[in-house]
């Protein structure tokens, strides 16, 4: 069974729940989402699911609890809680822009606002889902701040930032996360088929990197076979990942 | 016996005086009071400042030049991501904005609620919230602890107006869909408050189709009550009805198209 690149990027986003225990995931977009419901069916299998509306349900479907907004909040500030957000702007510290490009007091292009990256960031675990690793994404600068960056969280000071912590970002080409010694963006693993001067020339900063760069892996048999009859049937994880 | 609340559209709309600020509950495209909202549109109301987790109620206002000013923590249609309204007033620098983070929308409405000047979060430390809102503060706490959090200020309304599935004639209203989202807020944080529901029923009748935990609104929250069935179309009022995903997609595009968007608007505003 030969794995596409969208099971590659589910598998990779399903990685960054690993070890996350009973917490909320809280995966925003089509693949987060199957990679979510993949992490639990295999090695995160404690993890809490909303079904998009107001209710935890279980691996089987059932409905498990009630999840408002309110609860979804409270669970925010809790801790308790992984998200995987996209990012419209992405900058080497994990600075995340979502609510629009250009200046905010008479914007370019308006996006989403705010919405709950501020306090996301600055409560719980966040991962990154860009599904088109592009210059446009990876930038020196983004132009709004919402989702909380390393450089941001450390001004603050370590009682304020103790709970920050930016987990991974994973693009159509690579998986990119935080693990140097000033918190600048790294090269974790470049996608099977994918070359490293490919992702240096998409992305709009200096990444950090080792030679070789590792392959992200690919996924077990077990893995594609749940994604492919019981997860995601309809295949709609490859239509936000064009082959 | 108590008070019968209810009234007719028209007469919330004359409680209603232009550069108030008016809380709007729901959240997105979900159970909005969109037929007070067009009654607004049909008003001389101008010069609003609109506080809402922001649907087409808010692209609506804005197309038709009603708001100043809008404190919210994003505006989107839900099945469709954005809100091309409020895309083009943001875009033309047309209305002052606060867009807070969701949590802190919740927590400026809830301190007003309680008559607290402000309450404490992390949310927002860090971010560009506290430097494009340069009224907000942070806070020190007072305890051994030392840690600075941002003091969200009460975000008090001059008015409130949500939809809800029912109510009794004295203001008693449940909600019977999934989540109350922060309706109780917006009346608790208003100075008046008024809903609309898909029906008005007898008091006796509030625990037919729910149980008791749906009685979120009590009738000391609320001023009056309009029956409006289907008073939240096109945005979605479960168990009631779904979004109107039609209608919805033709507000949208109508947005690129004056000709579409005239025959929208006397067809659903007029």
């Amino acid at each position: 069974m030969n794995p596409a690149r969208h099971e590659i990027c589910a598998v990779a986003l399903a990685e960054t729940f690993r070890g996350d225990g009973e917490i909320l995931a809280s995966p925003i977009g089509v693949l987060p989402g199957i990679a979510a419901r993949l992490a639990r069916a295999t090695f995160a299998p404690d993890l809490m699911l909303s079904d998009g509306v107001a209710s935890l349900v279980d691996a089987q479907g059932a409905v498990e609890g009630w999840l408002p907004y309110r609860t979804v909040f409270d669970v925010v500030w809790s801790g308790r809680r992984h998200v995987v957000m996209g990012a419209s702007q992405i900058d080497r510290h994990g600075n995340q822009n979502i609510a629009c490009v250009g200046d905010p007091r008479k914007p370019k292009a308006q996006l989403l606002g705010m919405r709950g990256a501020p306090g996301n960031t600055i409560n719980h675990t966040t991962s990154y889902w860009v599904p088109s690793h592009s210059r446009r994404a990876f930038v020196p600068k983004v132009d709004v701040v919402t989702g909380v960056g390393y450089d941001r969280a450390a001004a603050l000071g370590p009682r304020a930032s103790r709970f920050h912590e930016i987990r991974r970002v994973v693009t159509d080409l690579a998986v990119l996360d935080f693990a140097t010694p000033d918190h600048a963006m790294r090269l974790a693993s470049v996608h099977p088929g994918v070359s490293l001067a490919d992702v240096l020339e998409k992305t709009g900063f200096p990444l950090v990197f080792a030679e070789p760069v590792p392959v992200t892996r690919l996924p077990t048999d077990e893995e594609l076979r749940l994604l492919r009859t019981v997860i995601d049937p309809q295949g709609r994880g490859a239509k936000e990942v064009p082959a | 016996m108590t008070r019968d609340k209810r009234m007719k559209i028209e007469d919330v709309v004359a409680e209603l005086r232009s550069g108030m600020t008016i809380g709007i509950g729901g959240w997105g495209s979900r159970r909005k009071p969109m037929a007070i909202v067009r009654a607004i549109l049909r008003s001389s109301l101008e010069d609003l400042t609109v506080v809402t987790y922001g649907g087409p109620d808010v692209g609506l206002l804005c197309a038709a030049g009603k708001v100043r000013k809008l404190v919210t923590g994003f505006v989107s249609l839900d099945s469709i991501p954005l809100d091309p309204w409020y895309r083009q007033a943001r875009q033309k620098g047309a209305l002052e904005v606060r867009e807070y983070d969701e949590g802190m929308l919740q927590w400026g409405l809830y301190a007003a609620s309680l008559r607290l000047p402000f309450l404490p979060t992390r949310a927002g430390l860090g971010s560009d919230v506290l430097a494009l809102c340069p009224e907000l503060r942070t806070v020190t706490s007072p305890y051994d602890d030392g840690e600075e959090l941002v003091a969200v200020p009460a975000i008090e309304l001059d008015a409130a107006i949500c939809h809800l599935n029912r109510a009794d004639a004295a203001g008693n209203a449940q909600f019977l869909g999934p989540d109350l989202y922060f309706d109780d807020l917006y009346l608790g944080a208003a100075k008046r408050r008024f809903i609309s529901v898909e029906r008005v029923v007898a008091t006796s009748e509030l625990l037919a189709e729910g149980s008791v935990h749906t009685l979120r609104i009590h009738r000391g929250m609320v001023d009056g009550v309009v029956e409006a069935p289907r008073g939240a179309h096109f945005t979605e009022c479960p168990p009631d009805y779904g979004r109107d995903e039609e209608l919805q997609a033709r507000y949208a595009a109508a947005a690129a198209d004056p000709a579409a968007w005239n025959a929208f608007y006397q067809e659903y505003v007029s």
